[in-house]
This record gives structure tokens, C-alpha cells and sequence, in this order.
């Protein structure tokens, strides 16, 4: 067995290691060496050895087996060892140890020790890692400790008293009389720790609390003594007397005046004095001013006392410290919302620590100045944040990004300037913005008409310059693809126009497509763009109709699908392609997914209410022609009606389903498309004509949900083909088409083609429907229309 | 106060104090990635930070890190007082201290801390009497049995006999 080392001569050893290896080597020769020792029975050296594994501990390496040997050396008549076991516990045992509760036993004897060096070692141990289960056990003996004689014990009992009550709030009611008779204590001491123990109780139990309102006068006394009353050597920091215990003071008395008039009151004068005699100009004196100033912003105080608050924040702000600058900021935070105007006056500066270093700085100023945004001052509050988000740090650019698009939704001048903002901050931040950003973006531009020009502009220059960042680039060619014929007649009255072709627009466009920095969400809006501008150029349509074949075969499913679709557009629905189209008409604030919840009740509303991804994928085939179409056609109607979309590929969401693996399946699968069967539920005939039928049930699913069954044959000689039925409801009414089972007729009935219309009536108004029949018979079209008042089975 | 910290330039730890159950392993975790948060700051930063949902107050003095989490309502300034207190009362009581003592006799160091935290709190605002405190704990640490029968209040009369015995049998 080596001879165990000192100490220091150990600790030297393992300094002296070059590598991790020795060190691992040294340290493991040692431990084998303790765990050897604390096997021998006492020998004097015990409270080395414990030492030793401490320090071990300490570098991280594992010490369990000096558990039980803290456990011995606690019930040691040594204090040496006494004092190497209590530490050892605090390091090596926490509660979650079982050997814990074992000493439970040797610190309530040494809580009565005659030594008070020994009582202080049980007190410590208690307040930094008793468990639930030892307080409970030794709190009637905490409070006798707090009634005895010696500061210097009443003042660790007062703390061990405050640990306890953290760990077993019910315990608090055991210690109340004490800590009220503590405070008329003289020694600071204890004085600092009844402060501490009273603001726990009080933070705990409102009963309390009130109890303790009547100390008030008592601590402003208290406080009074400490801030007028001569220097006093002991307790003095850089001339402010006890800040330790000012400071705490003023805490309590935060809490005890909060809510309180008369509590308020009785403290006004106090806070004033404090907030006035207190030298700032060194770190200790603003600490006190800081707690004095939290202080006076919570209570009940008198409006000169919280301009006199404000205003020791605002020389804060002024410090050179930057220490000082950041607690101001804090603190302005807090009150940004109750004394705006206060705040506002310092704005300036606020926005200057815009600029600073420090990153914790920055991210409080940030919050500051977003809080400050006004409508008088957005312009140049925007410009500071525009320039802030330029040089930001990066986990900041997201709040910065979402904090500025509330500011511009809120205050914005003018659209101009909220769409330039808008792009700008995609411009320098885009990969940092929240997804509802895009739609939007998107909403706030068609909104805005007169700028389609300016906008479209704009997106096609900021296009060129980065086509990384993906939500300017998708709203970009969201645009290109809406406004194309504005940006190609090239002349805008609020910009430079660009001067440019069609094979520009497209060409950019197919960069877009084919980068590899774009998402595919990205393309999605791309290869849509490409699609809309066959209805807006002259002279390119084959190259965009090439385009979309060669994405027919894409990898990803979404984009094939698209392209397939708009393939299917061109090859056999081309007389619809103009109308499907057409401009987007105005897309309402509430249907892009907000979170207010209120489903709006305009009219125009998009066929798929509500959800913001839907959006972006069900932007193909809308039917604003049909939409156009059917209104003229109901132009007489009083009643303005809601238009479903029935075009067979509109609702590609609703095909998800559907594997498109090559170009003719999807509408393969349209015609083959099985209804669900029917209930048996009354059916109606609503029109007959020309040998055509159609015959209506319904089905009351839910409150106020409903699924009719339009049901067509055709009883001619000559088959019918290019059949679709369209609907139309009231205005609160939501309705919903599902593909038809087939799109032809044949002769003689030989089968029947079913379509079902899901509505949802949720303010149970008077159910009508208005549908619109169109075929092509023996080569001519024809259109019919049949309006339902009554429906069966309602 | 959770815990206070004291760590090396290089990382080293030098000191830790816990006033919170955690595991071993939380604490490592916790002491491995604050380290490396704290040294990551460049001098002229700011003395806080927010990490996780605590307030951190650090203060360098000379190759070592103080490092104090404290908890929402604590006083951040005041918490850098105490920093500065302690190492006001290491320095008393080591002599110009340099992080080599707090090495060596890191004891010591948590034995001081103890007479002037609590639990998380400051128990004695006089550093006099925190520096008088260790000095007699340390005299009973070297020469005395814990039997004495007499009351606390003659302690001090007792170790002041007890510092003439050591001179008179001139024993070191």
C-alpha cells in the first residue's frame, strides 16, 4: 500500500501531467490509495484523504465511494474532519442520494453543539442541500436556533429558515413570529437574513403578506438609519452603507407596497430620499438605485416619484458602463407598456444601443424599440430597424424580421412604402421570415392595384440580384406569373422600368426551376408562373408549353403533378385555359389562414376556405373566369350567391391521393373516379330536358353539414361528352364539389354520372342552389340552368 | 443564487457551488456549456447574459471567471457586488491571491464562501466579521476537540487562551 500523499503534493502531481492519459493515471493510483485508507480504521489523516477525493471530484471524475466516508467523518468529535465531512456532503451528496438522510441524524446533534463553529457547519449543510424530508424533521429546531442569543447563529438560522421554506412551503407558518422579532434586531447580520426569510414568506402566502404590512414603518426606519445615519467602517462600500442590506430592504418593501395605498405612501418619502442621496458613480450606488427604482415603478407611488424613476433610468441609459445601459433597458421594458411617453423621450438612445457590441444589448434594444414604434414615428424608426436587421447578429434576425412586419402592418403611410419594406427586409433577412410571410406578402399586393406595375418591377430586378432567398424569389415569380403583361409592356409610372422580353421573363423563370438553391415549394410557384404567362405573352407559348412537358416526369410528386395538369390544360381543356387563367381576383385577409378565427362572409371567397398551404397549391386552376361568367349570368339575382369551382382538375388538394406516375392517369382517374355509394335517401328530379336528367338527394351529415347527390343521364340516341355541372349557393353558405364520377354520357342511359356537392350551412339560412348544366351533344354545346328552392329530406 | 462558478481561462473548473438539486450529470452538462458560453464573450461585452431561464452575472479578475446564475428577481448589480466581495475577502485572507491559492487550497476557498453565502445569500455584510469568523473556525480546524461544555459567548476568551498556550509551549 503507498504511503498516502499530501494534499498539495497530490494536487502537484496531478498538475504535472502532460497528458489526460497520466493525469487518468495519476488519479486513479490515488483513488485506489484513499479508497484503501478509508477501509483502515481512524488514523489522523482522514480529512486529507476526504480532500483529496474532493479535489478529484472536482475535475470531474467520479467519487461515490467517498460517500459514506463523509457520512463517519460528520459524526467525528474533530472539527477538522466535522468540517472535510460537511463539506464533502454538500459536494458529494444532494438529495437524490439515499446516504443523504443518513446525516440527518449527526446535524440535528451538531444544531445543539455547545461550539457554534460546529452549528454553523450543521446550518450550512442544511440551507445548501437539505431535502424535503430533513427539513421537515429539523425546522422545530431551526426555530429554536432563531430565538437564541447569538447573531452569529441567528443569522444563519434566519437563511436555513428561508431554504427550508422553498422546500416545504407549509413549513413558512412555523417561522412568522420569529422573523418578526428579528427585525428589531441591531446586528446587520441578522438583520439582512430576517429581511431575506420575511420576503420569502411573503412571496409564498397572501395572508402573510398582509401580516407583515404593519413591519412597513419598521424597515423604512430601518433603511432611513442606513442611508442618512454617519458612516459606519463595517458595513460601508465605496461609501454607501450596507447596500447588501438596502438593497433587500427595498425588495420587501416592493412587495409589501405593491397594491397597497397606504403601504405606498408610507414609503414614498423614503424612496425619494434614497433615490436622490444614493451616489451613482460607482457600480454599488446604482445597484441601489436600480432595486429603488424597480421598486417605486411596482408600487402605488405618486406620479413625481415615477418621473423621478424614469428619469434615473434615463441617465442609466447615458452610462458609459454598458452594464448599466443593459439593466436600463430591462427595466424600460418592463414599464414600455404603462408609461409609454416617459419611455419615448429616451427613444433616441435606445435605438443608438442599437449599434452596440454586445450582443445582449443589442437584443434588449431591439425589444425596446420595437415596443417604441409609433405611428409619428415609423418612418425613421424603420429606417434604424432596416439598418439594424443589415448587421445583426443572426439569432436575432427572426425577431427582428417578424417585429418589423408588425410594426409596418400597424403603422404603415403609406402601401408603397409597406411593400418596399416588406422587400426590403426579404431582401437582407428572407431566410429568417415565418412562412405566413409569402402569402401575406402576396395578399397586401393585390391588394394594392395601383402598384401591380411598380411591384412586379421591383420583384423581377430583386429577382436577379439573389435567387437564394426563397420566399422573395417565390413571391417574385408569384407576381411575374400574375402581372407578366405589365412587366413586358415595359413603361411604370413609380419606377425605372426594365425593358423586357419574353424570352427574359421566361429564362428567368427556368433559372429559378432549374437552380439547385431552390425548395420545392419554390419551384411549385415557378412552374405556375411559367403556366400563367401563356395567357399573358404572344409569342412564346410553345416554349412554355415544352416547359411544362419536361416536368411531367419530375421526381418530386407535387411538381409532376402540376405539370401534368396544366399538360392536360393545354392538350384538352385549351378553350378553358384563358379563363382558368385569368387574374387572381382580391384575395381576402381573413381566408389566408389568420388566427382570429372569424371566417369572413364576403363574397368571392376561394374555393378551399381557410388553409394557407392550400392556397399556395390550389393556385392553378382557379376558375376566376367561371366565377366572372356565373355572376354575369345571375346578374339579375337579388341575392348575391357564393360560386363553387367544379372543373375537374381544380382541386388538385383533394387528389392528393392520386399517384400521378404518368401524364394520362390523373385524368384517367377523373373518369374512373367511383362514387360513394349512396344512402337511401329521397331523390329529387330538379331538371329534365332534351333526354337529359338530373336527379338531387341530400343527406344531412352533421348540425350543419349536407351532401347532395346530383345524379345526370341521358336517355338520347347520341352520347353526350364534356358534361359539368356547376353550383351555387347563398352568400353564409359553404359549399364544396367533388369530382363527377365521369364527364360523358353515353346513349340510351348507359350510365349515369354522379356528383356530390358538400355544403355547410352553419347559419341555417334558407338552402338554395343554382346549378348550371353544360354538354356537348351531336357536336354542339349546350348550357342550361336550374335553380333548387326546396331540397328533399330538409 | 442556483450556483456560482470559478473556472480558468482554459476552461478549467476551479470552484463550483450548487444550491440546487441536480445530477452529476446536469451539472456537468450545465457547467460544460455555460463555460463555454461565458468564455466565448469578448471583453468589452456586457457582465450579464440570459441563458436558458436563468440570469447569468460573470466577472473576470485576472485569469479566473467568476460565474453566478441567479433567478428573475435577483439584482443583477448587486450580484456583481458579491462577486466582489468574495474575492475582496479571498484576497484578505490568502494574501494578494492568485488563482494558484484557490488550486491549492480549494478547501479553504469553499470554507470562505460558506461564511459569507448561505444558501444562495449573503449571511454577513461586514467583511470584518466574516474574516474574523474563518480565522477562529481555522484555529479550532488546527488545535481543537469540539468538547468544550462552556456557552458560546466565552468561546472567544477560550481561543484567545488557547492562541497563548501555542506560544508558550512554542508548538507550530
Amino acid at each position: 500500500m503507498s504511503p498516502s500523499v499530501p494534499l498539495q503534493e497530490m494536487i502537484r502531481a496531478i498538475r504535472s501531467a502532460r497528458t489526460q492519459c497520466e493525469e487518468r493515471g495519476v488519479i486513479q493510483r490515488e483513488c485506489a490509495a484513499i479508497r484503501a485508507q478509508f477501509r483502515q480504521t481512524d488514523n489522523g489523516g482522514r480529512s486529507h484523504n476526504l480532500a483529496k477525493l474532493l479535489y478529484v471530484h472536482m475535475l470531474g471524475y467520479p467519487a461515490h465511494f467517498g460517500q459514506m466516508e463523509c457520512v463517519r467523518m460528520i459524526a467525528s468529535p474533530r472539527y477538522s474532519e466535522k468540517r472535510v465531512g460537511y463539506l464533502g456532503a454538500m459536494m458529494l451528496l444532494d438529495e437524490k442520494q439515499d446516504a443523504s438522510l443518513l446525516i440527518t441524524n449527526s446535524i440535528k446533534n451538531d444544531l445543539s453543539h455547545s461550539n457554534q463553529y460546529v452549528q454553523s457547519l450543521a446550518l450550512c449543510t442544511l440551507a445548501c442541500m437539505g431535502s424535503a424530508e430533513m427539513c421537515r424533521d429539523l425546522a422545530p429546531e431551526i426555530d429554536r436556533l432563531l430565538r437564541s442569543s447569538n447573531s452569529y447563529i441567528k443569522k444563519k438560522a434566519a437563511l436555513c429558515a428561508v431554504h427550508i421554506v422553498r422546500k416545504v412551503h407549509d413549513l413558512g407558518e412555523l417561522f412568522v413570529p420569529s422573523a418578526r422579532s428579528l427585525l428589531s434586531e441591531k446586528n446587520h447580520g441578522v438583520l439582512h437574513g430576517a429581511v431575506v426569510l420575511i420576503t420569502e414568506l411573503c412571496e409564498r402566502s397572501p395572508e402573510t403578506l398582509e401580516r407583515f404590512r404593519k413591519t412597513v414603518p419598521d424597515l423604512v426606519q430601518i433603511m432611513k438609519g442606513l442611508v442618512i445615519s454617519g458612516y459606519s467602517p463595517d458595513h460601508d462600500v465605496a461609501g454607501v452603507s450596507d447596500p447588501f442590506l438596502q438593497v433587500r430592504i427595498l425588495r420587501l418593501l416592493r412587495i409589501l407596497g405593491r397594491n397597497n395605498e397606504a403601504a405606498s405612501d408610507a414609503m414614498n418619502d423614503l424612496l425619494a430620499q434614497v433615490a436622490t442621496n444614493t451616489d451613482s458613480t460607482k457600480t454599488v450606488g446604482n445597484a441601489v438605485l436600480y432595486e429603488t427604482v424597480l421598486t417605486v415603478l411596482d408600487i402605488k407611488s405618486e406620479s413625481g416619484l415615477r418621473v423621478l424613476a424614469v428619469n434615473i433610468l434615463g441617465r442609466f441609459l447615458l452610462n458609459n458602463d454598458r452594464n448599466i445601459r443593459y439593466i436600463a433597458m430591462t427595466s424600460l421594458q418592463k414599464i414600455v407598456s404603462t408609461d409609454h411617453n416617459a419611455v419615448q423621450r429616451h427613444r433616441g438612445t435606445i435605438v443608438d444601443c442599437l449599434k452596440d457590441q454586445d450582443a445582449s444589448v443589442k437584443r434588449r434594444a431591439l425589444e425596446l424599440s420595437l415596443a417604441l414604434v409609433s405611428a409619428s414615428n415609423i418612418r425613421s424608426m424603420m429606417k434604424e430597424l432596416l439598418i439594424f436587421l443589415s448587421s445583426c447578429p443572426p439569432e436575432l434576425r427572426a425577431q427582428a424580421a417578424s417585429g418589423i412586419f408588425n410594426a409596418a402592418e400597424r403603422y404603415a403611410p403609406s402601401k408603397r412604402w409597406h411593400i418596399d419594406t416588406i422587400l426590403h427586409v426579404l431582401t437582407t433577412a428572407g431566410g429568417d421570415v415565418r412562412d405566413e410571410t409569402v402569402p401575406n406578402l402576396i395578399q397586401l399586393i393585390t391588394n394594392t392595384s395601383e402598384l401591380h406595375c411598380y411591384t412586379v418591377h421591383k420583384l423581377y430586378r430583386a429577382l436577379f440580384t439573389d435567387i437564394s432567398q426563397q420566399p422573395l424569389v417565390q413571391v417574385a415569380c408569384w407576381c411575374i406569373g400574375e402581372y407578366g403583361d405589365l412587366l413586358l409592356k415595359g413603361e411604370c409610372q413609380e419606377t425605372e422600368a426594365v425593358q423586357v422580353t419574353e424570352d427574359d421573363v421566361l429564362d428567368a423563370l427556368e433559372i429559378v426551376l432549374q437552380s439547385h438553391m431552390s425548395t420545392p415549394t419554390t419551384r411549385g410557384f415557378a412552374l405556375t408562373a411559367t403556366m400563367k404567362l401563356s395567357t399573358r405573352i404572344t409569342d412564346n407559348v410553345d416554349r412554355i408549353r415544352s416547359i411544362v412537358s419536361i416536368y411531367g416526369s419530375c421526381i418530386d410528386v407535387e411538381l409532376q403533378q402540376r405539370a401534368v395538369e396544366y399538360n392536360a390544360l393545354f392538350k384538352k381543356y385549351d378553350h378553358m385555359r384563358a379563363a382558368v387563367l385569368e387574374r387572381m381576383p382580391v384575395i381576402q385577409k381573413n381566408s389566408l389562414g389568420q388566427t382570429n378565427g372569424e371566417l369572413s362572409e364576403e363574397p368571392m371567397k376561394e374555393s378551399q376556405p381557410g388553409k394557407v398551404k392550400q392556397e399556395e397549391t390550389a393556385l392553378p386552376p382557379q376558375p376566376a373566369g367561371q366565377v366572372v361568367d356565373l355572376l354575369d349570368l345571375l346578374g339579375g339575382s337579388q341575392e348575391p350567391l357564393q360560386p363553387g369551382s367544379s372543373v375537374g382538375g381544380s382541386a388538385s388538394t383533394q387528389l392528393t391521393a392520386a399517384p400521378s406516375s404518368a401524364g394520362g392517369d390523373l385524368l384517367d382517374l377523373l373518369g374512373g373516379f367511383e362514387p360513394t355509394p349512396l344512402a337511401p335517401a329521397p331523390t329529387v328530379t330538379v331538371y329534365e330536358k332534351n333526354g337529359v336528367t338530373l336527379t338531387l338527394s341530400c343527406e344531412q351529415q352533421s348540425e350543419s353539414g349536407l351532401t347532395v347527390t346530383l345524379t345526370a343521364s341521358n336517355s338520347t340516341d347520341s352520347d353526350i361528352s364534356g358534361f359539368t355541372l356547376q353550383a351555387a349557393v347563398p352568400k353564409s353558405v359553404q359549399l364544396q364539389m367533388r369530382a363527377p364520377s365521369r364527364d360523358s354520357l353515353p346513349a340510351h342511359g348507359g350510365a349515369k354520372l354522379t356528383q356530390l356537392v358538400v355544403l355547410n350551412n352553419p347559419n341555417k339560412v334558407n338552402l338554395k342552389m343554382r346549378i348550371r348544366v353544360s354538354y356537348t351533344c351531336q357536336g354542339s354545346v349546350v348550357q342550361d340552368m336550374v335553380q333548387v328552392d326546396s331540397f328533399p329530406g330538409l | 443564487m442556483q450556483f456560482m462558478l470559478l473556472f480558468s481561462r482554459q476552461g478549467k473548473l476551479r470552484l463550483q457551488k450548487w444550491y440546487v438539486p441536480l445530477s452529476d450529470k446536469e451539472k456537468k452538462k450545465i457547467t460544460r456549456e455555460l463555460v463555454q458560453t461565458v468564455l466565448a464573450r469578448k471583453p468589452k461585452m456586457c457582465s450579464f447574459l440570459e441563458w436558458r431561464d436563468l440570469k447569468i452575472v460573470y466577472k473576470r479578475y485576472a485569469s479566473l471567471y467568476f460565474c453566478c446564475a441567479i433567478e428573475d428577481q435577483d439584482n443583477e448589480l448587486i450580484t456583481l457586488e458579491i462577486i466582489h466581495r468574495y474575492v475582496e475577502l479571498l484576497d484578505k485572507y490568502f494574501g494578494s491571491v492568485c488563482e494558484l491559492d484557490i488550486i491549492f487550497n480549494f478547501e479553504k476557498a469553499y470554507f470562505i464562501l460558506d461564511e459569507f453565502l448561505l444558501g444562495g445569500e449573503a449571511q454577513e455584510t461586514s467583511k470584518k466579521n466574516v474574516l474574523k469568523a474563518i480565522e477562529q473556525a481555522d484555529l479550532l480546524h488546527k488545535y481543537g476537540n469540539v468538547h468544550h461544555p462552556n456557552k458560546n459567548s466565552k468561546c472567544w476568551t477560550l481561543t484567545f487562551f488557547q492562541n497563548l498556550t501555542i506560544f508558550v509551549h512554542g508548538q507550530t
